[in-house]
């Protein structure tokens, strides 16, 4: 299996059928490449955008990236095409497409298995990412975040929600507020990561950054970006500030201290830390350490 | 003997002085300022006249600047109306050569231009010289700006005519690169100057003529012979585009961002340094990030040379760069700022990059920044031929800069489209290896193991730094290596090294 739990900042949105973007789109610092097999491809280049993209994961070295594929939902003449490609090239997480409910994920998770199984993979390798692009998929949220067990998360698609819902995209998000929420909730309540929508205009780095705020504030674990320029500034966001680095180097030295004392209790300053306090600590270092703010010397010296 | 006023000089003294004996004054000019501006020596009523006038004849070389760049009207128009006038064989040695030169492919099949001499070529002219779609006498010679401001002032690049657009002139021809309404301003007239100083006749081109004294000038009358009004000289808009672009580019400025950061942790990056950043958009956006840390850092260049951009413009309007020195504007801002801020000063070809004067602003520079279409293991740069063998660029000051500035950056993506940047071999030297000091690409940076004490300094800041095999390798696993080109046996344009001596030949490529 792939890596279930890391750290998703970021997912970069990749057209399956531009190899130029393909080629390295990986330097650029995203925690996830999402290669696109079905909005930003055509009808009539469907079959060549899985053959590039089974390619592109095949030949070329994205180093530690995350390597999601959006797939054509099942529905389609190409879904079940394209899974089996995909799972063949090795992707990390394949992503469906306006899930409505938890069905859409156990029927396609059984053509996973059935592809992993043709081709000598073990079943369960191949990870699973849903997004949820209706009001259906809103209201069943907890029911598709746990649908199976391949799932590392669900997404906001909120373009074809919005559609879906009659309503606009506005700059303060009102009409995404409920969606965002419900997903975030059945995230958490499912163990598994939320994930938010893109911002669609590149050139408004001031709106991107008010969105990564907010979705930050709910609770989300990243947003979706389609632009290389918006990978710094999301991940401005999420990044840890020194105020809470130091905090939690604080606690993550208690731990260790707690830890060589053989005792299950970490204290600090002559106070109990809880567990989420030490979780949240943990999360901070890893994140300061992703980003470059400290380094895992420095943690290991603690 | 007398002279014609009476008064007695010895024949022999002359002589021995190489003196002529006085005579008597022509008829004096008794008209007033306004009607000798009206009416003089110089100015031409129409481009044929001056032509005439200059003594244009088969067989000679003419010049041209390119601070117009893409936008360039002059050169077209001229060579258009030489041909129309039946003249041949004629050798167009500009300063530069860009995609507006187009045109010249029909006057090269006409007989009307029979050589070139430039720093680069783009387009279709490009294209038709490597596929031999036409036939020139001998092969383009191409120069360094260093080296074609020397090779002017020595004699080897004899130019007979110099037709030079000006963005304002008086009648007399003391001319600028600037004007009051800010209409076809070029900026700097930099390598206009040389041809102005050194060619046989001048020539000058401008939309509007304005009142005298134009002064300052970039041009003096003194060195001016004729002067024609004409309906446009160039299409500034387009000076930046292209080589000269302000990129948004997240992969160019990736690598721009990293190539500030390795100038800051390379130990040239002290008060009062100095810095140079050449054509490119990644090689023009280091600027950008490095104005963050100056001014955090109270760090301030005591100059900034070569081709100027807005974004040099800005931080010498801060403070943070004392004086601008102007060899060609690369966008409209550098050509306002020129015309505006006292401390931005126009400065020639010359002053700029001769190699042979230990005087050129270039032999005091620290950091310069610079573009390379190839480099390969050993550091050589090419920034003329294409993957494909074709000339598609220019020499501009690329070896002349990398060869005097203590500190050589260059910056390039690993890949372009399905090219290799990095590679075994360069198709074209432009810039030998020795004088590269690393390498800042969108994946790591490279530096040339002759300066050790660089990678280290990059290693203790962070920087990822790899070998420039590693770096070969790394473009190669994604495009593959590239099967090597078929070139004819027809030499169709010479490289020369900024002191002139040849560098190395571009032949026909074979379809």
């Amino acid at each position: 299996m792939h890596e279930k739990q890391r750290l998703r900042r970021t997912m970069m949105f990749i057209p399956g059928n531009n190899p130029g973007m393909m080629r390295d789109a990986h330097i650029y610092g995203s925690d996830s490449l999402m290669f696109d097999l079905e909005d930003s491809v055509s009808m009539a280049e469907k079959d060549a955008a899985r053959m590039l993209v089974y390619n592109a994961l095949k030949t070329i070295d994205y180093g530690k990236t995350e390597l999601v594929v959006r797939i054509n939902p099942l529905d389609t003449p190409y879904g079940r095409a394209d899974i089996e490609a995909m799972v063949c090239a090795g992707a990390h997480v394949l992503r469906m497409p306006k899930t409505e409910t938890a069905n859409d994920i156990i029927e396609c998770e059984k053509v996973i298995a059935e592809m992993e199984k043709k081709h000598g993979i073990p079943v369960g390798t191949t990870l699973m990412m849903a997004a949820i692009e209706g009001a259906l998929g809103v209201i069943n949220a907890y029911a598709i975040a746990t649908s199976s067990k391949r799932l590392i998360g669900i997404a906001l698609g909120a373009e074809d929600f919005c559609a879906n819902m009659k309503c606009q995209r506005t700059l303060s998000g009102a009409e995404l507020q409920l969606a965002r929420q419900t997903i975030v909730l059945a995230a958490r309540a499912a163990g598994i990561d939320a994930l938010d929508t893109v911002y669609s205009d590149v050139n408004n780095e001031e709106q991107l950054l008010y969105e990564a705020r907010l979705i930050k504030d709910l609770g989300f674990d990243g947003k979706s970006v389609i632009n290389p320029r918006q990978i710094a500034p999301v991940h401005s966001v999420f990044n840890p500030t020194e105020k809470d680095i130091t905090k939690a180097k604080k606690i993550v030295a208690a731990i260790k201290e707690a830890n060589a004392k053989g005792s299950g209790v970490i204290s600090l300053n002559g106070k109990m830390v809880d567990k989420p306090v030490v979780l949240r600590a943990q999360r901070v270092i890893e994140l300061a350490i992703v980003s470059g703010i400290i380094t895992k010397e420095e943690v290991d010296a603690l | 003997m007398k002279n014609d006023i009476g008064h007695e000089i010895s024949p022999a003294l002359a002589k021995k002085l190489g003196l002529q004996v006085h005579k008597k004054a022509t008829v004096k000019d008794t008209a007033t300022l306004a009607e000798r501006l009206q009416k003089n020596g110089k100015l031409m009523d129409s481009l044929e006249d001056a032509i005439r006038a200059a003594g244009l004849k088969d067989g000679m070389t003419i010049s041209f600047h390119h601070h117009f760049r893409d936008g360039d009207y002059v050169l077209n128009d001229v060579v258009k109306k030489i041909s129309e006038m039946g003249y041949k064989d004629i050798t167009v040695a500009s300063s530069s050569l860009s995609n507006a030169h187009a045109p010249l492919v029909e006057y090269i099949k006409n007989g009307t231009v029979t050589a070139l001499q430039s720093s680069g070529c783009r387009g279709k002219l490009a294209d038709a010289i490597s596929k031999c779609e036409v036939t020139l006498k001998q092969p383009v010679i191409f120069r360094s700006h260093g080296g074609r401001a020397s090779a002017i002032a020595n004699g080897s690049l004899h130019i007979d005519i110099a037709f030079l657009g000006v963005a304002s002139c008086d009648a007399l021809g003391n001319a600028s690169g600037t004007n009051e309404s800010g209409e076809s301003m070029c900026g700097s007239l930099g390598y206009a100057r040389v041809d102005a100083r050194y060619a046989d006749k001048v020539v000058l081109l401008t939309e509007k003529l304005a009142p005298y004294p134009n002064l300052p000038a970039s041009i003096p009358a003194t060195d001016v012979d004729y002067v024609v009004k004409v309906d446009a000289i160039g299409d500034s808009s387009k000076i930046s585009s292209g080589a000269t672009r302000y990129t948004k580019n997240p992969r160019d400025l990736m690598i721009a961002e990293s190539a500030a950061k390795a100038i800051i942790a390379s130990g040239y990056f002290k008060d009062g340094f100095s810095i140079q950043t050449g054509s490119g958009g990644a090689a023009l956006a280091v600027t950008r990030f490095i104005e963050g840390e100056m001014s955090e850092k109270g760090i301030t260049a005591d100059f900034a040379l070569g081709g100027i951009t807005s974004q040099i413009v800005k931080l010498h309007e801060q403070g943070l760069v004392k004086k601008v020195l102007d060899v060609q504007g690369f966008d409209g801002e550098a050509a306002r700022s020129i015309r505006d801020n006292p401390g931005h000063i126009e400065i020639d070809g010359n002053q700029y990059a001769s190699p042979f004067n230990e005087g050129s602003a270039i032999h005091q520079l620290d950091v310069v920044i610079l573009s390379a279409l190839e480099i390969d293991t050993h550091f050589n740069v090419n920034v003329l031929t294409g993957s494909d063998g074709i000339i598609r660029g220019a020499i501009g000051g690329h070896p002349d800069t990398a060869e005097c500035a203590a500190l050589t950056v260059i910056v390039s993506p690993l890949i372009r489209g399905r090219i290799p940047c990095v590679v075994d071999k360069v198709g074209c030297l432009i810039t030998e290896g020795s004088v590269c000091d690393m390498l800042v690409t969108d994946v790591g940076i490279a530096v040339n193991p002759r300066r050790p004490e660089l990678a280290d300094r990059l290693k203790a800041a962070g920087l990822t730094v790899k070998t420039i095999e590693q770096l070969r390798d790394e473009a190669y696993a994604v495009v593959g290596k590239p099967d090597d080109l078929k070139f004819g046996d027809k030499p169709v344009a010479v490289v020369t090294d900024p002191q002139g001596r040849a560098l190395d030949v571009i032949y026909n490529v074979v379809q």
